[in-house]
């Protein structure tokens, strides 16, 4: 399962890298998020996987009994999810405006508070 | 007692919503300057019990460390989270002449707390997830007040800054999750204990370069700056100059907090590798702004070579080059927040920041240019200024350890550092307005405003220069803690290792 999922990061690590080096930015901020969520799942392996042992602690324990599942990881992702998506949000609309106010979205000609060529 | 470590935190962010509720008002400036006050005594009482008590360990919540929230100040995050105070009250106040009702309308002054109050957690976490969680609340805040005027300058230099920032931040955060598959843990103290434990060293370094990468973006390192130079000359010159004092110091404070504690385990690779890294800043920096003619331009490459000579501190992780580190990082925060603050007021007496565009302040207006000279000269190195001595003690450690040609680069580039100092200096201040206009200091609105918090900094700077000695020796103890992390962890764990 754990080899699985690390494929699964390296294909969407791979597939934002490719998109990350359009000259778009729409498709930039598209890599932006498989990134991002590669980023996520990397967390969500790194606390190591036990299929089908909910973290419960049983009535009258103080801890759970045998091996569980790691709620942290679970925990840190959540919090990292809410994150990226609040910042992504962010980052569409400054695209949205960036296309209003400059008029395109290709990187290359976005050179205002560049110095001239 | 934990209120001295929270309050602090509880401060801004209590301003930002009051001052967010009261943005249509006039009073939300006066919540503003008023919040950022009290966070400055806060932040004093902090300094005091943390010079008594040596580290200072509280966690929020009850839960005991490594699994509560943690919040920790050894001597190095104290003395940062007073100068990000400091600066903060003074920006707040210079905000009064600097900022238009238009963008109080649109929640300048919450936002300028709550960016306080993400940098003063990123200085107080003990915690790896909550340093990318502070990061984050200080980015949001900052993407908000870099794109607030809407030009098309501002959202061009957004887009990148936003771009680049969030790369480095998914990369910190692929980070966190392979060093916590490496240790189990994310708190600093406990961290600095398990990474000894790890079997596979090799794997421990990949993740330290990640870091490495991630926060050498947030602290404009050569090859990964290029959002600064891009963004930092775009929005009112008080986010200037916050952004300019703060943000890329946080990236250095993180720097120093993994790279001492917790990556000290193959220092021959991983400081080499920023040793090389900080000659590059140091160089690239000065010579991009002797490239530039725009005052804001010159001061942001001014920041990055300045970059490269705190991480040259931590690359040599010498105790004297460490001590040269804290000594540097509270001397830069003031003289180049002050510089942008300066820049705002020559902007506004001229007209312009294009250097070649403007001139005949030292005729009209004399006591800006003497203001304008005491960080310029501090900034270059000048004695008896602040930054004479972070210099000197940088340059004494390198010679310590005899490395003449990283010597000769540091030298050569404060030397450089002059050279556009100069350029500023005689076309802004020397040379007649090319359209003949008089600037004088009278015409300003709120000038007190705007003053008075440029001369106060320009007083710290001089003070610290005329009596370096109770700073050294506080950068001495602060090294040393940095060193030699074990009352920084007993504090948080509660046990002697």
């Amino acid at each position: 399962m754990e080899q699985l999922l690390s494929l699964l990061i390296g294909v969407l690590v791979a597939a934002a890298v490719y998109l990350m080096l359009a000259r778009s930015l729409l498709r930039f901020l598209f890599g932006l998020i498989l990134l991002s969520n590669a980023a996520n799942l990397t967390i969500f392996v790194a606390g190591r996987l036990t299929p089908g042992a909910p973290p419960l602690v049983p009535d009258g324990a103080d801890a759970p009994i045998g091996v569980v599942a790691n709620a942290l990881p679970q925990a840190l992702v959540l919090t990292a999810i809410v994150i990226g998506f609040g910042l992504f949000a962010f980052a569409l609309v400054l695209a949205f405006r960036a296309y209003q106010t400059l008029g395109t979205l290709n990187t290359d000609e976005m050179r205002v508070a560049e110095p001239k060529e | 007692m934990s209120w001295y470590l929270s309050l602090p935190l509880i401060i801004p962010f209590a301003a930002a919503i009051i001052a967010f509720l009261l943005r249509n008002s006039a009073l939300g400036r006066w919540v503003s300057i008023i919040g950022s006050g009290l966070g400055l005594v806060a932040s004093i009482a902090l300094m005091l019990v943390v010079l008594d008590a040596g580290v200072l360990a509280g966690q929020m919540g009850n839960w005991p460390a490594p699994f509560g929230i943690t919040l920790v100040a050894d001597l190095l995050s104290a003395v940062m989270v007073l100068i990000a105070a400091i600066t903060g009250f003074a920006i707040a106040v210079y905000a009064l002449g600097d900022i238009t009702e238009r963008q109080e309308r649109l929640g300048y002054h919450a936002l300028f707390q709550i960016l306080i109050a993400g940098v003063t957690g990123a200085f107080l976490t003990g915690d790896l997830f909550n340093l990318y969680v502070w990061f984050e609340v200080m980015l949001i805040a900052s993407f908000g007040l870099l794109i607030l005027n809407g030009g098309k300058e501002q959202i061009d230099g957004g887009v990148k800054y936003v771009a680049l920032n969030l790369i480095s931040t998914i990369l910190f955060l692929t980070g966190i999750g392979l060093l916590y598959a490496l240790t189990g843990t994310l708190t600093f103290a406990d961290l600095a204990l398990k990474v000894e434990e790890v079997e596979n060293q090799g794997l421990l370094t990949v993740v330290a370069m990640m870091f490495m990468v991630a926060f050498g973006v947030k602290a404009a390192v050569f090859p990964l700056f290029f959002w600064l130079p891009a963004a930092y000359h775009t929005p009112s010159f008080s986010v200037s100059a916050i952004f300019a004092g703060l943000l890329t110091k946080v990236g250095v404070y993180a720097l120093i907090r993994m790279f001492t504690m917790i990556f000290d385990h193959d220092i021959g690779f991983t400081h080499t590798i920023l040793l090389w890294v900080a000659c590059f800043t140091m160089v690239i920096g000065v010579l991009g702004a002797a490239a530039q003619s725009d005052f804001r331009k010159i001061l942001s490459f001014h920041i990055i070579s300045q970059i490269g000579y705190m991480v040259l501190g931590l690359a040599l992780m010498t105790p004297l080059a460490l001590v040269g580190v804290v000594f540097y990082l509270v001397h830069h925060i003031i003289v180049k927040a002050n510089l942008f603050l300066i820049a705002g007021v020559a902007q506004r007496l001229t007209g312009s920041t294009e250097v070649y565009k403007i001139g005949g302040l030292y005729k009209s207006a004399p006591f800006l240019a003497i203001l304008f000279l005491i960080p310029a000269f501090s900034l270059a190195g000048f004695p008896p200024l602040s930054g004479f001595w972070a210099k000197y003690i940088i340059v004494k450690a390198i010679l310590d350890i005899q490395m003449w040609f990283v010597a000769f680069i540091a030298l050569a580039v404060g030397l450089m550092t002059i050279y556009s100092m100069t350029k500023i200096w005689a076309e802004a201040f020397w040379k007649p307005h090319p359209d003949g206009i008089e600037p004088e200091l009278r015409t300003l609105d709120n000038k007190a405003a705007q003053l008075i918090p440029i001369a106060g900094l320009a007083i710290m700077t001089i003070t610290i220069g005329l009596n370096p000695e109770p700073l050294v020796i506080f950068a001495e103890r602060a090294a040393a803690q940095l060193l030699d992390p074990t009352a920084y962890i007993t504090a948080v764990m509660g046990i002697a290792s």
